[in-house]
């Protein structure tokens, strides 16, 4: 009994917050400014908690399993919560629903965790819709702009669409393999052509949520419409719950198949990377093209998973935390800057750093982070993830990763031109960003700077990734 | 004497910039920083001469270890010979002087000296780096600095060439990184450690296909042909200080790379590809100096002039021969010295004249007689007269590279040699032009007056490095000279023809 208390923790502490936030709705209610300084507060504890007595093993006879890497990785995800619950302070506290909001990001957080910690495809199904379903109505959460309801809808389309391909390729899965236990799977499995295809529905589906391309369309708009703090939750934590189940499945239950999943990888990277890519160079609306620097850095994950070892797993899982670090960094900025004077485009941010240069720094730091500049943590995410592909051997990938990083550094750049070097008549006025948003981008920021050249960050995540081979049995 | 105190001067000079408040303490601060760096470099100078005549012979001296990333065998290895010490003199000499020159920048002055120093910092880190992970990191983190201090800083169509120049470095350095990880992968020992990785025989399949993307991806930084088109737009958009950092020193982290990490580990590569380095280098020459011919801004004529005399860095290179490697070292040395002089005299020229064009300046060693005659001893330093630097190192190639008997490196040094008329023709149609002849009053000469203390001292400090190496070449060579001993026993440990020319 305390086993189930001890290894299913994270998720406890999930579902007491949310009945908590639910008995607050039923009963008198709070102050939008109290409740969201009682959430924050709780998202604090939940995070810090998240160190504490991590134990290893599996419940429900082998349907949930967990280990100290798991509860790592889900702590990133509490991590990356707090950030956004912190930085969309200004826009959360004159919302009309904000128990509600609250309610469906813990939901869909919780589905994230189940998946995490999945031991069978039926589970992993069910926690993915858990963790997908809240999202399209959280896409809505601006609800007087008809551009978040058009990016809701085109969510809910394309995840009930890739939610049926993935449940095609389980139960065909199931079908040749007579087993949905990811323990059991790799005894399994023959590489026969059914399984191959089954695998790649599967990997459909997964590729969808991870904005693979050619799956990435929906990214965009979906993207652009949502509110900016449910477009930082989608771009960090729906995105990173994901690489973690991917690296879960393909390097425990798929391994056998490693050749077709390597090869897999290897054009879907190259792909993704360079549209990525080449559609972030044109975008003029900030949300878009983070959302389009996201999708090429998907491209370098996948990379990094490709070099099936340790190396693959600390140097995905050291990206994704990096990654959160960066990438709310930058949103952080736009959320602020976005609530308080509703401007979005690079055109509109010019001359930033004349009227607010701590926001423009901050923005810098960020994209330099995301570009894979040093001293910055993101250029040793994305060496140890090169350094992860390059493992493998084939250094035609590596190649086309490090041109496209320079291609990336253009369009970041381009945002660091407009901020610093160009005029602007009417730049965006003093922004006064509250207290908690101050403090979710100092986190961003000591994130940024620390945790990439101190050593123990990764060293750490490289001791744990040990345990992925032990997982499931 | 801990090498460490290179990063950690800059760095901490750049937190006290940053927390620091404006005005005049800024200029101090940075002033203060440059000093103890250009101190502390004079100290290890000593220090290190002392080892080597107490009878220290191992490879790098001062060296220090400390695990950074253990799951990628990854350290903090720092330790330097005789061509790193050089370098270090070089960049700290640079630096120095480029703080001085900047005494006037007026907008947003704590960015402009904080982003100097951390451009030190990296040149510092990328000298005194075995480690090859180290190494790219601090090569790395030069490249956005460079592209603030143009972007914000700089003159005429400056967001465009510092875009330009971030670009083209990154690209080389992302070429540089596919090479270090296959060196990584592919030598036999999973290392990035550069001393292990030169006593390994890397396999000659695997050193053929990497020793292209290493060299190219440093000679980018040296601007070999044909990527050398960042160097005419990025360095006269440049401010000043930012133009004699970037030719001064940046470019030679790309000579210093070429040696230390593409030769040195690859030295069978070295020798396969060693024709086509010679036939890029030797298009570098000619294409720099008849370009520079053709160009009417000062800045222009003195960026395609270094195209140019970097050309003659890799030229020494690709000869492999002991002697042409010390003359491409002391070629980087002497030419970053006096590029530096160079961009500072045309700063101080600017600033009084606020042209940039040959053609409407004239006669001015009446109105600033101490700036022309620092930009005569420049110029005559850039045509290799005796008695300055550029002649020494130019003689030490072109002897170097005659050593080999074989035709093609003949006549390779030949045209090299032929260049020389050229930069003549250039720099004396130049100074001929700026300096004597009628007083130009065409474009107004408003408040004309002579170099001030900080611009004399900087001059002064950079034509004292030039005279001393040219005069008394003999402590610069003795201190190359135990480097390059080391990186020929690499290549003579292959065989070939001319393994027995010193």
């Amino acid at each position: 009994m305390a086993d189930f208390f001890i290894l299913m923790k994270s998720e406890l502490l999930l579902t007491a917050i949310l009945f908590i936030l639910l008995f607050i709705k039923i009963g008198k209610g709070m102050e939008n400014s109290s409740l969201l300084a009682l959430i924050n507060s709780l998202l604090a504890v939940n995070f810090i908690l998240g160190f504490a007595a991590n134990g290893a093993g599996s419940l429900f006879g082998g349907m949930f399993f967990t280990n100290e890497l798991v509860f790592f990785q889900k702590n990133i995800l509490n991590l990356g919560v707090l950030i956004i619950s912190l930085s969309g302070q200004n826009w959360l506290l004159n919302h009309k629903h904000l128990p509600e909001f609250f309610m469906l990001l813990i939901s869909a957080l919780l589905g994230m965790f189940f998946m995490i910690s999945s031991g069978n495809l039926l589970i992993f199904y069910l926690s993915l819709e858990l963790a997908t379903i809240p999202l399209a109505a959280l896409c809505n959460f601006d609800l007087e702009k008809r551009i978040s309801s058009e990016g809701a809808m085109k969510m809910i389309m394309s995840s009930a669409f890739s939610s049926g391909i993935l449940l095609l390729g389980i139960s065909l899965m199931y079908g040749s393999a007579g087993t949905i236990s990811f323990a059991e799977l790799p005894g399994l499995l023959d590489n026969s052509p059914l399984q191959i295809f089954s695998f790649i529905l599967l990997f459909t589906g997964f590729a969808f949520k991870l904005s693979v391309v050619p799956f990435h369309l929906w990214t965009a708009d979906v993207y652009e419409g949502s509110p900016v703090a449910v477009t930082s939750f989608l771009s960090v934590v729906s995105k990173g719950s994901i690489v973690f189940v991917f690296i879960t499945a393909l390097y425990n239950a798929f391994q056998p198949m490693h050749e077709v999943w390597y090869h897999v990888i290897f054009i879907t990277s190259i792909a993704t990377m360079t549209i990525g890519n080449l559609f972030a160079l044109r975008q003029q609306n900030l949300k878009r093209f983070l959302a389009f620097s996201s999708i090429a850095q998907v491209g370098f994950i996948l990379i990094g998973i490709s070099g099936n070892s340790q190396l693959g797993i600390s140097s995905a899982v050291y990206f994704v935390l990096i990654y959160v670090f960066s990438n709310l960094g930058a949103f952080g900025v736009v959320s602020v800057i976005s609530s308080a004077a509703g401007k979005e485009t690079i055109d509109e941010y010019k001359g930033l750093h004349k009227t607010n240069p701590m926001l423009a720094w901050i923005l810098t730091l960020s994209l330099f982070s995301l570009a894979g500049i040093p001293p910055t943590a993101g250029f040793f995410g994305k060496l140890f993830l090169l350094t992860s592909g390059a493992s493998a051997g084939n250094f035609i990938l590596i190649t086309v990763a490090v041109l496209n990083m320079v291609i990336s550094l253009y369009y970041y750049l381009r945002v660091v031109r407009a901020m610093f070097m160009d005029k602007n008549k009417f730049p965006v006025e003093k922004v006064k960003a509250g207290v908690s948003a101050n403090a979710a981008l100092l986190i961003c920021v000591a994130g940024i700077i620390f945790t990439g050249i101190a050593s123990p960050f990764y060293e750490y995540i490289h001791k744990i990734s040990d345990f992925i081979f032990m997982a499931g049995r | 004497m801990n090498l460490s105190i290179f990063l950690l001067i800059p760095l901490i000079t750049a937190l006290i910039l940053l927390a620091g408040r404006k005005g005049s303490d800024v200029k101090i601060i940075s002033l203060i920083g440059s000093s103890l760096q250009l101190a502390f470099t004079f100290l290890l100078l000593v220090n290190f001469w002392n080892e080597r005549s107490s009878g220290n012979t191992s490879q790098f001296l001062f060296e220090q270890r400390f695990t950074w990333f253990a799951p990628l065998n990854i350290e903090y290895f720092v330790g330097i010979d005789g061509i790193s010490i050089s370098m270090i003199l070089l960049t700290a000499t640079v630096v120095f002087a480029g703080v001085l020159v900047s005494w006037n920048v007026e907008n947003m002055t704590k960015e402009f000296h904080l982003l100097l120093h951390l451009l030190g910092m990296g040149a510092y880190g990328f000298f005194i780096s075995l480690d090859l992970f180290t190494l790219f990191f601090f090569l790395e983190i030069a490249v956005i600095p460079k592209f603030l201090l143009i972007g914000i800083w700089g003159s005429g169509k400056k967001e465009y060439s510092a875009n330009k120049l971030a670009l083209m470095l990154m690209g080389g350095s992302a070429l540089v990184l596919v090479g270090i990880l296959g060196i990584y992968f592919k030598s036999g020992i999973q290392s990035f450690d550069i001393v292990k990785l030169s006593e390994i025989k890397i396999p000659e399949a695997v050193q053929n296909i990497f020793f292209p993307f290493l060299f190219i991806g440093f000679g980018v930084f040296t601007a070999i042909f044909p990527f050398h088109t960042w160097v005419p737009d990025g360095h006269s958009s440049a401010p000043t200080a930012g133009s004699m950092f970037l030719a001064g020193i940046s470019m030679k982290l790309g000579g210093y790379g070429c040696l230390r990490v593409a030769t040195y580990l690859m030295p069978e590569a070295a020798r396969e590809y060693s024709h086509i380095i010679i036939l890029l280098a030797s298009i570098a020459i000619l294409y720099g100096a008849f370009a520079t011919m053709m160009q009417k801004d000062l800045k222009y004529i003195n960026t395609y002039s270094s195209v140019s005399h970097c050309g003659f860095v890799l030229l020494g290179i690709g000869m492999l021969t002991k002697t042409a490697i010390v003359g491409a070292v002391m070629q980087m040395v002497s030419h970053g010295l006096m590029t530096a002089l160079f961009f500072a005299v045309i700063g101080m020229i600017y600033e009084r004249t606020h042209t940039r064009y040959v053609a409407q300046m004239g006669g001015l060693m009446k109105t600033m007689p101490f700036i022309c005659t620092i930009f005569f001893v420049v110029g005559l330093c850039s045509l290799g007269l005796p008695g300055m630097s550029g002649f020494v190192a130019e003689a030490t190639i072109f002897v170097g590279s005659w050593q080999n008997p074989d035709a093609f490196y003949r006549i390779a040094t030949i045209i090299a040699c032929m260049s020389i008329v050229v930069t003549a023709v250039y720099i004396l149609r130049a100074i001929g032009k700026v300096a004597m002849g009628p007083l130009n009053r065409e474009n107004g000469m408003p408040g004309n007056f002579d170099a001030v203390w900080n611009e004399k001292i900087a001059s002064v400090i950079l034509v004292a490095g030039i005279i001393a190496i040219g005069i008394a070449p003999f402590w610069l060579n003795n201190l190359i000279e135990p480097g390059a001993e080391n990186i020929m026993k690499e290549i003579i440990n292959v065989a070939t023809d001319y393994t027995n020319l010193h």
